[in-house]
């Protein structure tokens, strides 16, 4: 059951093999046993769980067919607000919010009748890329312990891996859907920006933060999708489009489909063993029908500067709120109101969390914000028009979606630029604003899985999860698990 | 003074009249409980997210029309960074770079001069909470309910030369808001407030230093503050100090000006578009629509006025300083006919705003309907009132007896007697009864006239057209 996809599951709902208080105990039973382990999940509330578990049972609607997630347990990334339960981001600053109201995500996996299983260790606000960050301690991954599990969503993608959730939110603001899930053998997708809404979501670099699914298949992630995506009048970033079954298309043959390689993400900088998985992958897909083609991102190489003054930027505002006053962290002692300040955030924000107000601040100050801001919105505009031009030439983009494999916890920490690269193939596509995902496609060093990254045109999703699903079709790679779990 | 040259220009903070906040759900009214007008938005809880209400927009729009200015089709939401225990999100969404409204002018009349007022820019921005210092012995409290409120920020060129102007044109200004709606104007509860830029110079010299007088909610304190701050400016420069730029706050008790913070110590705002709204597109459409719902505006209403009422400027601008006193005006005129207008125009001014003043009442209060006063001045009219009758008709429609004038007229036999036959019988009392004024007139002493009018009108209980006895008396008396 640990390891049955939600249709399954779905099926065995209908045909009462199981209860959705059963599955939510199965999980729940695991995560008890692993977490102490993996610290994947920040909170976890049995009873709260149970009882949703049991309305679901109640309502009638679990196993339906048109409500196919409802009794099936899903853990949130804690950067979603859930009313009632703690919402920490991954920071001391949040560590005793309790949220009183549901961000839309969660509002909407609740009307599907989904089950909460509790709430996933992250990144401090969503900043880093291998969960050393959060205040509540690293996570593991579950292929190998003493490796990170990527991040920012590392605890939701090892939460996955190791079967203690079927399935998890994610959010992705430079690769925090794709790096972990490519880190940790995981299907995650990262939409196009505005299709899923940002309210109730804490705010890192608002113009490139996006939820999404993270699975064990595409499948998965595609009827995730459609209870996540859609216009939502408290985002004013949110797209009124209509709605769209995105597994619709997932069955369609890839023949004809052209697949463009960027050239830019096959030069150095990638790892052999990441390069002999990707190149396989690549292999598979013209197996079954695909062509291939180069494409250029000319650009590509000002993703990575680019994407730390944006971000910084957005984050040195957004994070402003987090001041004591109202709620959250405030130092016990102080002087004035200053002092307060400075206390308050001093105590309650980690190490890379300042290191990211400080760059925002700096590139917004007076006389700086020309050379910094300016320049690195127009960067912007390059990146994505250079996306626009390859999308003539091809249907998906595709390549490595990080430059290694799942690295040990400590190796990069010491250095946040060694740090910052190893998103260095997923920033560019929340630069752009596309649809990125990360697939399972292989193994390299050490037995730590590999992702093969796909990137499609704006709203593309239905077409990037046929492309993904085919595959899975022919290959096994995602249903592998780690050993010993 | 007149060696010196003042240089004001204003920035004015109205608040708009909407039902909800800018960017969310929570009502605006005034004086609700602490802290029950915010909603998760306004107190900024993590992951919430302002939506723009187009209603703020609408009031942008009548005003960029009301101004003949320049409304953008697309102007941005910026983000101004500070730290303020009253500032939820630690930053003001404002518009900066590309605000709503640009250009336009306001004319302004001081005494019988007009002036136009060229305008900088208007733009949408949300308000503060409040900052309570009182009752928290030695800790603040904070409310929020204002957090959120929508204001338009209203930005004058440096056009003004005096305390005067300034207030003529916050007075203008007021009325022009009020008039298109999109204010209540309530300055007592904040939401009119300006903040005045004042700087001085030698007649032809360059721009003197501005100091910037925050948050003056009167026009009164506007007046004095401004003052205090020119004759202080003045007195600094004249003892050999430069004028710092500074930020100072009015003290209405000592009628001063202190300085809040100099310029080295403003803040760096680091503003930058709000990534969490879109740019906001105003389509040709769209404001023609917001065109078709503005009233006619105060400067039309007086041209209009002068033309076809015959009116001068200066009453017709006092005519149309709030829209409910030129609408009182105009039905009176309905009812009265346009041929009286400029008597209509006389009692509206008069009697009826005296009546007010002394009651300290709006317009809007007033107990007598405009068909009322209609029917006042119809009998003044056509001879049936004399201005004094008039009067005691209108005290009693305003006290609330009978239903209208010739009610009045009838019940208290009011009527003034234009019977000439009546009328002339009284003069040959009158006459026969002083022969000593009659003498005396005949002598040449105008005095003794005015003495036998007086005796006809006070026969007539004041009933008589005192125009035609006037006449009737010379006649008679010059042997007619």
């Amino acid at each position: 059951m640990i390891n049955a996809s939600l249709k399954e599951l779905s099926a065995a709902l209908a045909q009462k093999k199981a209860s959705a208080v059963e599955l939510a105990t199965l999980f729940l039973e695991r995560i008890e046993k692993l977490n102490p382990t993996l610290n994947a999940f920040v909170t976890v509330d049995r009873e709260k769980t149970l009882t949703m578990a049991r309305e679901a049972d109640a309502s009638g609607k679990v196993g339906a067919s048109d409500t196919p997630l409802s009794g099936i347990p899903l853990a949130h990334k804690d950067i979603f607000c859930t009313e009632g339960w703690r919402t920490t981001c991954g920071s001391k600053m949040l560590s005793n919010f309790v949220s009183p109201y549901d961000a839309t995500v969660v509002e909407k996996f609740k009307a599907a009748g989904m089950v909460t299983l509790g709430k996933l260790n992250m990144d401090e606000f969503a900043m880093g890329s291998s969960n050393e960050t959060s205040f509540f301690g690293p996570v593991k991954n579950p292929w190998d312990t003493s490796r990170v599990p990527g991040g920012s969503s590392g605890g939701s993608a090892a939460a996955v891996a190791a079967r203690l959730a079927p399935a998890a939110t994610g959010t992705d603001t430079g690769g925090s859907i794709r790096q972990p899930a490519a880190l940790c053998g995981l299907t995650g997708l990262k939409p196009t920006y505005g299709l899923v809404s940002r309210y109730g979501m804490i705010a890192f670099a608002s113009s490139l933060d996006q939820g999404g699914p993270m699975a064990k298949s595409a499948e998965d992630c595609s009827l995730l999708l459609n209870a996540m995506a859609g216009f939502d009048p408290r985002d004013s970033t949110s797209l009124e489009r209509p709605t769209e079954d995105y597994a619709r298309d997932l069955d369609k043959p890839l023949q004809g489909l052209r697949i463009g390689l960027p050239k830019e993400f096959f030069g150095e900088g990638m790892d052999a063993d990441v390069r002999a998985a990707v190149e396989a992958a690549l292999a598979e897909y013209r197996k079954l029908g695909a062509a291939t083609v180069e494409v250029n991102l000319p650009n590509s190489g000002l993703s990575v500067p680019a994407y730390y003054v944006i971000a910084p930027a957005e984050a040195s505002s957004n994070l402003s709120r987090f001041d004591g006053v109202r709620y959250g962290h405030r130092a016990a002692d102080y002087a004035d109101l200053t002092d307060m300040y400075s206390k308050s955030r001093a105590q309650g924000f980690g190490d890379e969390v300042k290191r990211r107000i400080l760059i925002g601040t700096y590139v917004l100050s007076h006389g700086y914000y020309d050379a910094y801001y300016l320049q690195a919105q127009k960067v912007r505009r390059l990146i994505a028009n250079d996306f626009a031009e390859a999308f003539k030439s091809c249907d998906v983009i595709m390549g490595p979606a990080t430059p290694s494999v799942a690295f040990k916890f400590g190796e990069k920490s010491a250095d946040p630029v060694q740090m910052y690269l190893s998103d260095i193939y997923t920033i560019a596509v929340n630069l752009a604003g596309l649809p990125g995902m990360s697939i399972p496609c292989g193994f390299g060093a050490g037995d730590m899985p590999v992702g093969l990254q796909l990137i499609g045109p704006w709203f593309a999703e239905a077409k990037m999860l046929n492309v993904a699903h085919r595959y899975q079709r022919a290959t096994d790679w995602h249903l592998r698990m780690p050993a010993g779990l | 003074m007149s060696q010196w040259e003042v240089v004001i220009g204003l920035e004015t903070h109205a608040q708009l009249r909407t039902q909800s906040k800018i960017f969310s759900g929570a009502a605006t009214a005034f004086g609700a409980e602490p802290n029950r007008q915010a909603c998760a938005v306004d107190i900024a809880l993590p992951g919430v997210l302002p939506v723009l209400n187009r209603e703020a927009v609408v009031c942008a729009i009548k005003l960029g029309l009301a101004v003949n200015a320049s409304i953008a089709p697309r102007s941005v939401f910026a983000r101004k960074n500070y730290f303020y225990p009253d500032l939820p999100k630690g930053y003001q969404i404002s518009q900066f770079e590309i605000p709503v409204v640009s250009g336009g002018s306001l004319t302004i009349r001081v005494g019988e001069t007009e002036k136009t007022v060229r305008l900088t820019r208007a733009h949408l921005e949300e308000d503060a909470g409040k900052s309570l210092h009182e009752d928290f012995h030695g800790k603040t409290g904070i409310d929020l309910n204002r957090a959120g409120t929508p204001l338009l920020e209203i930005v004058t060129e440096p056009d003004m030369r005096s305390s005067l102007e300034a207030v003529a044109y916050a007075k203008a200004l007021h009325s022009l808001v009020t008039w298109i709606g999109i204010c209540d104007g309530n300055m007592q509860e904040g939401s009119f407030r300006c903040d005045a830029n004042v700087s001085v110079r030698r007649p032809g010299a360059p721009l003197g230093t501005r100091r910037e007088i925050k948050n003056l909610n009167s026009f009164r304190f506007l007046q004095q503050a401004i003052d205090f701050e020119i004759q202080w400016q003045i007195n600094e420069i004249e003892e050999g100090r430069a004028i710092q730029q500074a930020t100072v706050l009015f003290d209405p008790d000592t009628g001063e000006t202190r300085a809040m913070r100099s310029k080295e110590d403003a803040h760096d705002y680091r503003y930058f578009p709000d990534p969490d709204l879109l740019p906001l597109e105003i389509t040709p459409a769209w404001i023609e629509e917001v065109k078709r719902g503005l009233p006619e505006l105060p400067q039309a209403m007086q041209a209009r006025f002068v033309s076809d009422y015959g009116l001068s400027g200066y009453d017709a601008a006092t005519l149309t300083a709030t829209r409910d006193m030129a609408k009182y005006f105009e039905d009176c005129i309905v009812a009265a006919g346009r041929e009286n207008a400029k008597t209509c125009a006389n009692w509206v001014m008069g009697e009826l705003a005296a009546r007010m003043n002394r009651d300290s009442m709006e317009i809007a209060a007033v107990p007598l309907a405009p068909t009322l006063l209609a029917g006042i001045v119809r009998r003044i009219a056509d001879g049936t009132l004399s201005n004094k009758l008039a009067r005691e008709v209108f005290e009693a429609l305003w006290a609330g007896e009978g239903k209208d004038a010739d009610a009045v007229i009838e019940a208290r036999g009011l009527k003034q007697i234009s019977d000439s036959g009546a009328i002339e019988a009284l003069i040959d009392e009158v006459l026969a009864a002083n022969p000593k004024s009659v003498e005396e007139f005949r002598a040449g002493k105008e005095k003794a006239f005015n003495a036998l009018v007086g005796q006809v009108m006070k026969a007539t209980r004041g009933k008589a057209n005192p125009q035609q006895v006037n006449d009737r008396l010379r006649q008679k008396l010059a042997g007619g």
